[in-house]
């Protein structure tokens, strides 16, 4: 599995995403408020524009979860699947913290 | 003790072996599969490919029942009362259960070999891997799963096509009309038709390397992927080789009991031919399984056929057939240009509904299903007509979901009996909503006409209405989400409590929205200060206030809309909208109209938007005050308020009313002795007047009154409830109203006072400090990784001299 940096992990606020260009993908990176990281595919299946990095942070029933920004179906930030739409899903990609920096694979 | 054992481990099997134990079976159940996992929700294989994972999409094995996965039976010996297994071991049993379900048909073309079905995960996972070295994907068969087959393949990054027999695609739900309207929203998506062509020969090299699909007209159509979806045929084999009676064209004969011409032997599901039916959907398969379990506990349940309605899954392609496909008189709606196709089948009196066909928009299918072999409830015309049906009132007996067998009566009485509220409370007690989705909309409207007290919540996360946390906020002083949350919620919110908490805490202490923590909290457009448009760009709107603007701003705006390559508009509200922007634009094209002297419109935020005016006394030969004068004093006065929904406002020079005042959540018309103060109206979906609040007010009392009826509404309003749905649920109404903030029955109006000068006091443009802070303009960009790099997935074509978005599909 080969990693790349994105950015300092200080650079992520606590429930609010950025957005990452990885290998021509477009990676959704979000902190939650416990300090852990979720990497989403950008691409919101439903508008089929790529701004997921930019929805509201959350939890439902405890899964942490975003909101697409544009008309708000909710996705788990786990499994990238949607909680709102039965049998639709956004793809999850590997990400840590190696030496204060934030590495993504996808 | 009694053993059952279950072949074939499908969703119709877990159906079976669910109920088996939901009901209290006590004996042995043994389920034999041949795939290597246990039943998988096969009807959302699609999201397989789209990053659902295997074990999300397989169900739980009911406690109790044993499974024996990748193991194949291979015959049946009906005396001994055992079934074999390929790898030669002995099941004996006292009732079997056959549910093998289907294969794809493979129509016996040369080259067939080289094509792949797609019924599996494992066929998903042998197409994932052929699509990574191929350019193009060819669907054999344009049904429902084809097409979905196709678009899968358009996903997987091919170009696809899909090749029909019939002469228009989904024959089996529409008819030639609806085909043609239907082959307009393929092609749109980008997959190419060929309907009328069969299947001559899968072309592949030495290699076995398919190049392409030849058509019986010796055509060539390239393709690296070949994937079969023409059909379904029943797995009988089993059934077949042990002597038990099948149909002329495959398919287990079975009785109204489910079972088959060996009385200790049934089948159900995809294999089992009933009523001389074969049912290739989940729907009356589960209620196959629930009959077969009624009868194996000495029931009496019988299978009487099913509805056979389906609605494609394809999202932004709306096509569904519900009922009969034909009938003594149809009425047809038709929109070429807007894509939609409706027919409504109807029996020879008119009086009963037989069924109906939609492509482009599939809401009939939702509020009318219910309605078939019943009376009809409307005019058709009237039916066919957008968003009608959404205010019937359903019969009790009318099946809401036919995937699970529920009509409208049992959600009723989940919702009555139960105490359920929501939507999830209603599938966890009657399973309906729970398959295929298509009902939700349905199950969402008993639920809104039930009448039931719906929880004042917030949300899952505050048990609280928006009103009682405005007061929690303010008395306990909190400033900060976490703190609020903590003390008084659970969980960490979401898009519905942050935005409103944002909002409270915005208009308490009026703070940058997005300093420090507040930034999470905001909506999609307060996060970025600027409207996101269809295709993740921005517009945006300098506060022009009263619509007064000078030449010189003007020919700054046109500049920076040149300069940005914007598209231009004059909006409703009497300012300029520039569309179009990147989010790493905003901070430039900010800096030049800060520059300028602007400053932000609010029209992201749920705030003060604009004071429309007329032209007024200055100019008008009718006009009585200045109406520009006061429009821009107002809009000055209350920029930047947050509020639980935006606020409009006009002022009109005298009664002609040409600024539509009266339109808006606070609108003023002057009088030759002041203005008359007019609240609560709208234009929007539900359009109000405006009541007369008070009369003839000079320009302070009319400050003072409007300032106490702003901080009022804010302070007691629900969230995203505008000021007419507020003064409508207010109790005690407009009189109760003009108690509180002109005779301050409540002795509250010093504290509204004192709230509003706080905000006219402490307020700041929040462009030009966002623009002077450098933490929180680096979170404009579009990558984190490669801040100067512009979003490539935003393209723009030209549409009348101005850019327009291209969306991707
Ligand atoms: C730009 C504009 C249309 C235009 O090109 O003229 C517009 C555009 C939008 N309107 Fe509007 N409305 C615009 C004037 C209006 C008017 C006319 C007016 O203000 O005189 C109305 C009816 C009056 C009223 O509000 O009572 C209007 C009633 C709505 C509604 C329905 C509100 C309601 O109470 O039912 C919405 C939806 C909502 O807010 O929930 C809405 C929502 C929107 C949103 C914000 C939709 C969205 O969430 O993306 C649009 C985005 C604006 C953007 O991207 O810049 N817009 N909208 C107008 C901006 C005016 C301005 O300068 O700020
Ligand atoms: C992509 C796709 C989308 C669909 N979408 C919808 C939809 O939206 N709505 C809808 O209603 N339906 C839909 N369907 C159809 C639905 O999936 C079927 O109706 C349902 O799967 C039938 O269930 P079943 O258990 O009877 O058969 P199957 O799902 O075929 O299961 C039978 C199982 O038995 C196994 N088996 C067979 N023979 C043996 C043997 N001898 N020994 C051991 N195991 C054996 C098979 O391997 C298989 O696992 C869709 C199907 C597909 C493929
Ligand atoms: S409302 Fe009256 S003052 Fe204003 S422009 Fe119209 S006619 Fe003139
Ligand atoms: S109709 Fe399919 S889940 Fe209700």
């Amino acid at each position: 599995m080969s990693w790349t940096p994105i950015c300092d992990y200080d650079k992520l606020l606590p429930e609010r995403g950025v957005c990452a260009l990885v290998e021509g993908r477009q990676v959704a990176v979000f902190r939650t408020y416990d300090g852990a990281l979720h990497a989403l595919d950008n691409l919101d299946p439903f508008s089929g524009a790529y701004v997921l990095s930019r929805g509201i942070v959350g939890t439902r029933k405890g899964e942490p979860t975003v909101a697409s920004p544009l008309h708000k179906q909710v996705f788990s930030l786990v499994s990238g699947v949607c909680l709102d739409e039965q049998g639709v899903a956004v793809p999850v990609y590997p990400v840590r913290v190696a030496d204060g920096r934030v590495e993504v694979s996808v | 003790m009694s053993r059952i054992v279950v072949v074939g481990y499908g969703p119709t099997a877990h159906r079976l072996v669910e109920t088996l134990v939901s009901k209290g079976f006590d004996g042995r159940i043994t389920v034999i599969g041949e795939e290597p996992r246990p039943a998988y929700d096969r009807v959302h294989l699609t999201s397989y490919l789209s990053g659902t994972s295997a074990e999300d999409l397989t169900y739980d094995v009911p406690e109790g029942a044993v499974t024996k996965l990748s193991t194949r039976v291979t015959g049946i010996d009906r005396d001994a009362k055992h079934v074999v297994t390929g790898d030669g071991d002995v099941e004996p049993y006292d009732v079997l259960v056959l549910a093998t379900g289907s294969a794809p048909f493979v129509p016996p073309v040369p080259g067939a070999e080289h094509a792949f079905v797609y019924r599996t995960i494992e066929d998903l996972d042998a197409i994932k891997v052929a699509a990574k070295d191929a350019a193009e994907g060819v669907v054999v068969g344009g049904g429902l799963l084809g097409l979905e087959a196709a678009d899968a393949l358009r996903a997987l990054g091919l170009k696809a096509h899909i090749v029909e027999m019939s002469p228009w695609l989904m024959p089996r739900q529409v008819d030639e009309g609806g085909g043609a309207v239907l082959k307009q929203h393929i092609e749109d998506l980008g997959l190419s038709v060929h309907a009328g062509a069969g299947v001559k020969e899968i072309v592949a090299d030495d290699q076995g390397q398919v190049t392409g699909l030849l058509k019986p007209d010796g055509t060539l159509v390239d393709a690296q992927v070949v994937v079969f979806s023409a059909g379904i045929r029943p797995r009988d084999e089993l059934a077949r080789s042990s002597g038990l009676e099948v149909g002329e064209r495959g398919g287990i004969v079975v009785d109204s009991g489910m079972l088959t011409s060996d009385p200790s032997i049934y089948a159900v599901g995809e294999c089992a031919l009933a009523g001389g039916m074969i049912y290739g959907l989940v729907g009356p398969c589960n209620t196959m399984a629930e009959v077969a379990v009624d009868r194996i506990m000495g029931g009496s349940a019988t299978f009487e056929g099913a509805d056979m309605s389906t609605k494609l899954k394809l999202l932004g392609v709306e096509v569904a057939q519900f009922g009969a496909m034909d009938g003594a008189l149809d009425v047809t709606y038709m929109d070429p240009v807007g894509g939609v196709y409706k027919k409504l089948f109807i029996s020879d009196d008119a009086k009963t509904l037989l069924g109906g066909i939609c492509v482009g928009d599939a809401s009939p299918y939702t509020s009318l299903r219910p309605f078939v072999g019943k009376a009809l409830p409307a005019a058709p015309s009237d039916l066919l007509f957008s968003g009608a049906g959404a205010s019937l009132d359903l019969p009790d007996e009318a099946q809401v979901c036919s995937c699970n067998n529920v009509c409208a009566g049992d959600v009723r009485t989940a919702i009555a009996d139960k105490g359920v509220t929501d939507v999830p409370g209603i599938k966890a007690c009657t399973r309906a909503g729970t398959t295929c989705g298509s009902c939700v909309p349905m199950l969402k409207q008993l639920l809104e006409k039930s009448g039931v007290e719906v929880s004042k919540a917030l949300c899952e996360h505050f048990t609280y209405s928006r009103a009682e946390l405005f007061d929690i906020v303010r008395v306990r002083k909190i400033t900060t989400f976490s703190q609020l949350i903590t003390e008084h919620g659970q969980g960490r919110g979401c898009d519905i409590c942050k935005p409103a908490v944002a909002s409270i805490l915005a208009s308490l202490h009026n703070g940058h929205v997005l300093e420090g923590e507040r930034a999470a909290l905001q909506d999609t457009n307060d996060a970025f200060l600027a409207n996101m448009q269809k295709n993740g760009t921005y517009s945006v709107v300098p506060r022009i206030p009263g619509g007064e603007i000078t030449p010189e701003k003007l020919i700054v705006i046109g500049e920076v809309a040149r300069d940005f390559g914007l598209y231009t508009k004059i909006t409703g509200g009497q300012r300029i909208d520039l569309f179009g922007a990147r989010v790493d634009q905003l901070p430039e094209i900010w800096r030049r109209l800060v520059e300028a002297g602007f400053e932000s419109g609010h029209a992201y935020g749920k705030a003060l938007r604009t004071v429309k005016s007329c032209v007024g006394s200055t100019w008008c030969r009718y006009g009585v005050q200045d109406s520009v004068g006061l429009a821009i004093a107002l809009e000055l006065r209350y920029r930047g308020l947050r509020s639980p929904h935006k606020l409009k406002s006009a002022v009109s020079g005298c009664a002609r009313e040409c600024a539509e005042a009266r339109s808006k959540d606070f609108g003023i018309i002057a009088t030759e002795k002041g203005w008359n103060l007019y609240v609560a109206g709208n234009g929007g979906f539900k359009p109000r007047h405006a009541d007369l609040l008070a009369g003839d007010l000079s320009t302070e009392e009319l400050i003072r009154t409007i300032d106490r009826f702003l901080m009022f509404y804010i302070r007691t309003a629900d969230r995203l409830q505008r000021t007419s749905t507020w003064l409508e649920s207010l109790e005690g109404g407009l009189d109760y109203l003009r108690e509180v903030i002109m005779e301050d029955s409540l002795g509250i109006c010093a504290d509204l006072d004192a709230q509003m000068e706080h905000h006219t006091a402490t307020y700041a443009d929040e462009w030009a400090a966002t623009l002077d802070d450098p933490e929180k303009l680096s979170r404009f960009v579009s990558f984190v990784n490669a801040p100067g790099v512009p979003d490539p997935s935003i393209v723009f074509e030209q549409e009348r001299g101005q850019i327009k978005p291209v969306m991707a599909r």
